[in-house]
């Protein structure tokens, strides 16, 4: 099989929706991308997706149509979506499948997630005394990345700023107005060094794709983007993760870094050779640290490159260029693919006011969650 | 029986110290918190009880400053008050997550020296009154 492509790729808007069922964004995402690659729903022959909180994938079918598609749900964290495009580029690589559908969808209530300790393997203590809490981990892996690295509070800021001004410029973000780094600053600490609006919240959305063959997909009407490589990771002794009640001492490992490298290995480019990045930007500090990870500069070099906008729209390192989860919120199914979607549209050059200029050629995303799982995509046209 | 032992027989012991119980990997040495019946590093089945020194240093630290939402977190009515959480280096090349029994904030220091003091629930920490020249900080590991 001469390769996978996407052809076709849809976006239910990102926010909050009161009263609006987490699977009719899952719905309307799969309808979008249907209409985008120019297919029906008769037309799908597997499909693979998830959601973290809004129910089973596979009951999106009495909406879509009951066509017997075979269909399977997918869940695992942040890595649902970049799981169930594995499947599909295996199941289209092994020859099962032509034509693949990838959904994911969420629906989230606010306030930080509220897991409980025997779902991660931890006592029931670590919950009682308010440990299993999220956001204290991003602070305290940002605050000894910055004690190592030199970084400052004013560059976790100027991440966040860039995130909302990207934001208003994609009409399909849900944090749409410009805040500038000293709103960012004074907004409030939630858990040291991050501040309220370096945050991302936990939201709702739906985003869908449809692949299939490489020699299949000029048969599509849109510009076919090549998949190289999907690749998901677990954590390997000695990283330091969500919900970790220890860690060994010494060099830190990086799921996020496995799973980058593997991917680069298998798609046989380079983190130099990216034109368009999607980063996993839970807060501020995951992005500074996910730059590092993933290849595309070295440990405290974010400091200068973030102070010149390298990582704006118009810098090198044109970073999370739909305003990435701080300006999206995070509905855990769709958020990892919403990053294909952004690169997607980046690389046909249809992303409007917030285009990467010179006619970008590879994309790359990345996603991290607990208890320690990245996966990454490479993209090419 | 035996954790009760070691632990009595653990080295640095200060008022109030109570020692981290963990568990040592015959086969590849590694030292691992909480106790666990397998290594996480070479998959061995023959681990130790071991206790953890009751000193160590802080590695990283946040402030929880909102009420954790509950369930899990345990509501005992009394107004919430923001609590510091971190993770605390001991010399046996650990570094334990916990509770930092301190309400001075702002003295909160990467480098900074605590000793164990948790009897039930999760690990907690309190500061030691001297912090400087730790063990730690001569010797600390760059990610």
């Amino acid at each position: 099989v001469s390769g996978v492509s996407i052809v076709g790729v849809g976006i239910s808007p990102f926010g909050r929706f009161p009263g609006v069922p987490g699977r009719r964004h899952g719905v309307r995402a799969v309808r979008a991308a249907l209409r985008d690659a120019g297919i029906s729903w008769a037309d799908v022959d597997a499909a693979y997706g998830g959601s973290e909180a809004a129910g089973q994938a596979d009951t999106l079918v009495s909406d879509l149509g009951l066509t017997g598609v075979p269909f399977t749900n997918v869940k695992n964290g942040c890595a649902t979506g970049g799981s169930a495009l594995v499947a599909a580029y295996n199941a289209i690589g092994s020859g099962a499948a032509e034509v693949v559908l990838v959904v994911g969808f969420d629906k989230h209530p606010r306030g930080a997630f509220d897991p409980r300790p025997a779902e991660w393997g931890l006592q029931e203590s670590y919950g009682e005394d308010g440990l299993m809490v999220t956001t204290q981990f991003f602070g305290m892996k940002i605050r000894r990345y910055m004690h190592d690295f030199g970084i400052t509070d004013r560059t976790l800021a100027l991440v966040a700023e860039k995130a909302y001004g990207n934001g208003s410029l994609n009409p399909n973000a849900w944090r749409r107005t410009r805040l500038t780094a000293e709103e960012v600053l004074g907004s409030g600490m939630v858990s040291d060094p991050l501040t309220r609006y370096m945050f991302c919240s936990p939201g709702e959305g739906g985003v869908a794709v449809i692949l299939t063959r490489g020699d299949r997909a000029a048969r599509f009407p849109g510009r076919p983007v090549r998949l190289r490589a999907a690749v998901v990771r677990s954590r390997r002794f000695g990283s330091f993760e969500v919900f970790s009640s220890w860690l060994p001492a010494g060099e830190l490992k990086s799921v996020s870094r496995d799973a980058a490298q593997a991917a680069f290995e298998a798609a046989g480019v380079g983190p130099e050779d990216v034109d368009v990045i999607q980063l996993q930007d839970t807060e501020s500090g995951a992005e500074v640290m996910h730059l590092a990870e993933c290849g595309f500069c070295e440990d405290g070099e974010q400091e200068q490159l973030i102070k010149q906008d390298a990582t704006g729209i118009g810098g090198i390192l044109p970073v999370n260029t739909d305003g990435g989860c701080i300006a999206n919120g995070e509905p855990i199914g769709a958020s990892g693919l919403r990053q294909v979607h952004e690169v997607v549209v980046q690389l046909r050059g249809q992303a409007g006011d917030r285009q990467v200029s010179g006619e970008p050629t590879t994309g790359f995303t990345h996603v991290y969650g607990a208890p320690g799982v990245s996966a990454c995509a490479v993209l090419t046209v | 029986v035996t954790q009760t032992k070691q632990a009595r027989s653990a080295g640095q012991t200060g008022p109030g110290a109570v020692p981290l119980l963990g568990t040592r990997c015959s086969a590849c040495g590694v030292i691992v918190y909480p106790s666990q019946t397998s290594c996480p590093r070479c998959a061995s089945e023959d681990m130790v009880d071991i206790a953890l020194s009751t000193e160590g240093v802080l590695w990283t630290w946040t402030v929880q400053r909102f009420t954790p939402k509950s369930p899990p977190y345990r509501q005992t009515g009394a107004e919430f008050r923001p609590f510091a959480v971190g993770y605390v280096e001991f010399p046996e090349g650990v570094r334990v997550a916990g509770i930092i029994d301190t309400d001075d904030l702002d003295r909160l220091a990467i480098g900074m020296r605590l000793r164990s003091v948790a009897t039930s629930g999760v690990p907690r920490f309190a500061p030691l009154p001297e912090t400087s020249g730790g063990f730690a900080e001569q010797r600390e590991v760059r990610m």
